[in-house]
């Protein structure tokens, strides 16, 4: 039988696992988190006195029904956590684990790699105290912390208002919900929400639930800055108004939706194309998240639509799996799978345009501003790299000439902001600005670990 | 004093037996279990200092992402706080022991 190699244990991951299970095949599960479960659906450890019942609100019945899925799933799998794959070269995986690296053979692989925040930097982004969004959840469900005391929700995010209603019912004070999209133009994309009414409703409950409690709200904000020294004291933003006001906090939540981790679908080799609605470069794929033969891509790291999505686009991927390995598959079960898979995203794709990612300012910040946190490289420097360059101006170019995105991190924080502000410079489109390759290692690893035994 | 007060705020306990480690030599009081950054930002505010100046940093995504939370340890090595648990006797610093002084 093929080797089917699953990376990735999040929701797409599991119910890719189990239908393969279901058709008595053996995958392997490799993930680098410790528990299964993804980032969305993260598993605190038993030892934490933490009500997750209360924390996942109206998700609890999914979170519970995932976990008690996988704990039957595992015996019948490889399941290898705390594995990193840092390098992929054809058909094989270069995994690290426990200091030690080794190679694994796949015929089949599906790459379900989750997502992380999207982030927008603005002066004194980088003080202590400043997480994203998703850390701020993160803090919560795997560590029972809240990021701060009194702490300031920033960004253009659905999920501004949902996590501040789990801190504040942690006993977190919430200084201020504030979001970039002016709120005229989250009501003109509403038509493209109405797909997804459940998804819809919870989002309009919570922002109803912040407004019953007295949070401030406010849409349509401009980040003036981080106030602080080598730790938060206050955000700084303009209203809707124009007025500048001051938030006194102690911990900012940033974020702008979420961004595929695309790196390994890259070294995988899957073809890009570059998404307008997300002004991002995604990995091409068909309706089964076929990237190419032998590749598979599923769940919010090839394309964003919540924890639904990627349980469908899991088991979806599966079915291709199988049927590419000459096994007929039942038409039946497809259907309903591809029509949830299709509408989740659709809805996802209204909420990108509803949360607007703020290009307008990006393109407007100072250059003083650190653009990217791993090399300390400033928006200034990008800008004068870009007036020096011989040849045409784009992203890979740029990071040549000044680090950015070349750091620890690859890029996943730095490079949407890099990709516009090389597009601002260049006076074209974000795609002609062009696509931050992926490298290996994707993660640091150290240079002893990735030397290969002779 | 700049780590007179912690970022972190606890609100959920851990039963898990107490661990003590040490960060630029100052003891802290963990539970096996506890992430590295947990331990350190309930009791300070910075896990380590930028290598380009010294700006303090204390991670930033909390999820392996964005490799901002990387802590030395004793030996040179480097370690990522925010997906490592604590273990007792962890001797970790902001800044690299063997070369400070000696970086370009």
């Amino acid at each position: 039988m093929a080797e089917i190699v699953i990376i990735g244990a999040g929701p797409a991951g599991i119910s890719a696992a189990e239908l393969l299970v279901a058709n008595g095949v053996k995958p392997i599960l490799i993930d680098e988190g410790m528990r299964a479960g993804g980032q969305g659906y993260r598993r605190p450890a038993d030892d934490l006195a933490l009500d997750m019942t209360k924390l996942m609100g109206s998700e609890a019945g999914r979170y519970a029904a995932l976990h008690k899925r996988f704990a039957t799933l595992r015996p019948r799998i490889d399941y290898r956590p705390q594995t990193l794959v840092w390098a992929i070269d054809g058909k094989r995986l270069h995994l690290l684990r426990d200091g030690r690296t080794e190679t694994l053979d796949c015929d089949s692989l599906l790459i379900a790699s989750g997502a992380m925040d999207r982030i927008a930097p603005f002066p004194g982004w980088t003080t202590p105290g400043v997480f994203t969004l998703g850390g701020a959840q993160v803090a919560l469900k795997d560590q029972g912390c809240l990021i701060g005391s009194r702490v300031a929700f920033l960004g253009s995010s659905p999920l501004l208002t949902l996590a501040a209603k789990q801190y504040r019912a942690m006993g977190a004070e919430i200084a201020v919900i504030a979001d970039t999209t002016p709120f005229s133009a989250k009501l003109a994309a509403m038509p493209a929400l109405l797909g997804a009414p459940r998804t819809l409703l919870r989002g309009l409950w919570y922002m109803a639930a912040a407004l019953r409690t007295g949070i401030p709200m406010l849409h349509g904000v401009t980040p003036v800055a981080v106030e602080g020294d080598g730790r938060v004291e206050a955000l700084a933003l303009r209203d809707g108004s124009g007025r500048e006001r001051r938030f006194a906090c102690d911990a900012i939540a940033l974020g702008y939706g979420l961004k595929p981790e695309t790196q390994l679908a890259d070294l995988a080799g899957a073809d890009f194309a570059y998404d307008r609605d997300f002004r991002l470069f995604l990995p091409k794929i068909d309706g089964f998240g076929r990237a190419r033969p032998g590749l598979y891509l599923a769940g919010d790291g090839v394309r964003i639509g919540g924890a639904d999505a990627a349980e469908a686009s899991g088991a979806l991927a599966a079915h291709a799996i199988l049927s590419d390995l000459g096994r007929a598959q039942d038409i039946a079960a497809i259907r309903p799978l591809a029509r949830r898979v299709t509408r989740l995203r659709d809805f996802q794709r209204g909420l990108a345009r509803a949360f607007a990612w703020p290009k307008e300012q990006i393109a407007a910040l100072p250059d003083t501003v650190t653009l990217c946190r791993c090399e300390n490289v400033t928006i200034g420097e990008v800008r004068a790299a870009m007036t020096k360059a011989l040849g045409p101006v784009e992203v890979n170019r740029v990071k040549a000439m000044t680090r950015c995105g070349m750091g620890r991190c690859q890029g996943r924080v730095c490079g949407p902001t890099l990709q516009e502000i090389v597009a601002a410079g260049t006076e074209q489109g974000g795609e002609a600005a062009g696509r931050l390759r992926g490298q290996a290692p994707v993660k640091p690893i150290a240079l002893a670990a990735a030397e290969e035994p002779a | 004093m700049e780590r007179s007060q912690a970022q972190f705020r606890r609100v959920a306990r851990r039963s898990g037996p107490p661990v003590t480690l040490s960060f630029d030599g100052r003891p802290i009081n963990a539970t096996a279990g506890d992430s590295v950054l947990a331990a350190l930002l309930e009791s300070g505010a910075f896990v380590r200092r930028l290598e380009f100046g010294v700006e303090p940093r204390a991670g930033f995504c909390l999820m392996g992402a964005c490799q901002d939370c990387w802590v030395w340890s004793a030996a040179g090595g480097r370690i990522r706080a925010c997906t490592t648990s604590v273990s007792e006797g962890m001797e970790l610093f902001a800044e690299p022991q063997d070369m400070a002084g000696s970086r370009g």
